[in-house]
């Protein structure tokens, strides 16, 4: 299911681009994008992300922002953590791809602060929705509970006021206008009530009922 | 020649002193002064304000120095991967300023730079913009994020040269240059220290006039 997000947000993303991937499934999208034509940046420092080493070719100075051990692409660069995020903030990394936990009818995610616990972690999650050219929510439909994460407002904090520009499920890919979100395209064997059965938020379809012009 | 060099608990006696701001480099075990640590947790300095991204894990370099109540208050973006962190934060041993790791990083880069602060969009309308200025400038919404300045700063290279010059390797980089900047002692601790004139003026990262004392590393991630 996680992999089957992916290969449908990896779709999204566009040659050429410059694009953090996020902690949970969106790393999962690396192996379904051409890394000779898309570049992958991690904030704490690298751009030109490339796959996982091999066990004995680990370098311990050489990690994703989930900590996990990779490797550079040739033509990669590194830079402090101030560049790094000057990258993002300033509008020079195309896509942010990410999780979450909830989004609202607007598009706007809440993806930092866990329910009954401290909030004492939020990490780069703040500046990439702030900063990147286009925000990809990649999230499982429902909770394990199997409660909407799709909701009319989000019960938990928000992390930026700007809203997601895409939202990917297993069920169906979602855009968000200025009016709030659209049903763009559904899973193969997904039914519309399958999706209108398991969102809490409010959405218009696409593409519109033909009549009315 | 001056000579910076100095054996880690030597450096850590010299510039470390009870409630002092300390900055500590790394994200995760990746680009932390581990030797440097490890000779601050065996000091008797507490009641410190440690500014790094996170507070490492259980019982393990800065995990440890918070297990052994050397820590008073803590800054950075990502205490949630050290479970005792959060506990002492809960039952109100553990002061707390979280940042977000882009504010985070420009906080340290403007303490080093000679500025206050500055405004950044990030934040803008959620919980952590709490207690800030709001300014609109051009029709966007901006917080102010004042500076973040320390008393020493603990860093992490790969190669220095006698002078101090530094050079980093991959992503072992991140918060160091930065912090090396901010603080009024800087100790950089390296896998090698090299003559005058054996490193590469064009692989520089940190210069040498913001490192007071050298280290050599005895631990590695």
């Amino acid at each position: 299911m996680k992999e089957l997000i992916a290969r449908r947000a990896a779709r999204l993303v566009q040659p050429g681009w410059v694009v953090n991937l996020g902690i949970g499934i969106p790393t999962l999208v690396s192996s379904h994008l051409d890394l000779d034509r898309v570049f992958l940046h991690t904030e704490n420092g690298l751009l030109g992300v490339g796959p996982p080493p091999e066990p004995d070719q680990v370098d311990p100075d050489l990690v994703d922002a989930g900590k996990r051990p990779v490797t550079r692409r040739p033509g990669a660069a590194f830079f402090d953590s101030a560049a790094s995020f000057s990258m993002i903030r300033g509008g020079h990394v195309d896509a942010a791809l990410l999780g979450a936990l909830q989004v609202d009818g607007r598009g706007r995610v809440a993806n930092w602060a866990v329910p009954g616990e401290a909030v004492l972690g939020v990490g780069g999650a703040m500046d990439l929705i702030t900063g990147a050219g286009t925000v990809i929510v990649l999230m499982t439909h429902t909770t394990r509970a199997g409660a909407p994460k799709l909701v009319p407002a989000c019960t938990l904090p928000l992390t930026a006021l700007r809203p997601a520009d895409f939202v990917v499920t297993e069920l169906a890919t979602f855009r968000v206008d200025g009016e709030g979100l659209v049903l763009v395209e559904r899973a193969p064997g997904v039914t519309r009530e399958d999706v209108r059965s398991r969102t809490a938020a409010p959405y218009r379809e696409e593409p519109p009922p033909a009549g009315g012009a | 020649m001056v000579n910076k060099l100095l054996e880690p608990e030597a450096a850590i006696a010299r510039v470390l002193f009870d409630g002092a701001v300390v900055m500590v480099g790394g994200f995760g075990l990746v680009g932390k002064p581990l030797t440097l640590v490890t000779a601050l947790n065996e000091s008797a300095f507490g009641r410190l304000t440690v500014v790094s991204n996170n507070l490492g894990e259980p019982g393990q370099y800065l995990g440890r120095t918070l297990r052994l109540g050397k820590i008073r208050r803590a800054v950075g973006s990502f205490f949630t991967s050290n479970p005792e962190a959060v506990r002492a934060h809960v039952e109100g041993r553990l002061e707390v300023t979280l940042l977000p790791q882009g504010t985070f990083s420009e906080a340290l880069r403007a303490g080093g730079a000679g500025l206050g602060g500055f405004y950044t969009p990030t934040g803008v309308g959620t919980l952590l913009a709490e207690g800030k200025e709001v300014r609109e400038i051009d029709g966007r919404a901006y917080l102010f994020q004042e500076a973040l300045t320390a008393d020493v700063a603990l860093v992490r290279a790969r190669r220095a040269d006698r002078l101090g010059n530094l050079v980093y390797a991959g992503t072992a980089r991140n918060f160091n240059p930065l912090m090396a900047t901010a603080a009024r002692k800087v100790v950089a601790e390296v896998d090698e220290i090299v003559e005058v004139g054996a490193l590469d003026p064009e692989h520089v990262a940190t210069p040498h006039l913001y490192v007071d004392h050298l280290v050599l590393a005895r631990e590695r991630p």
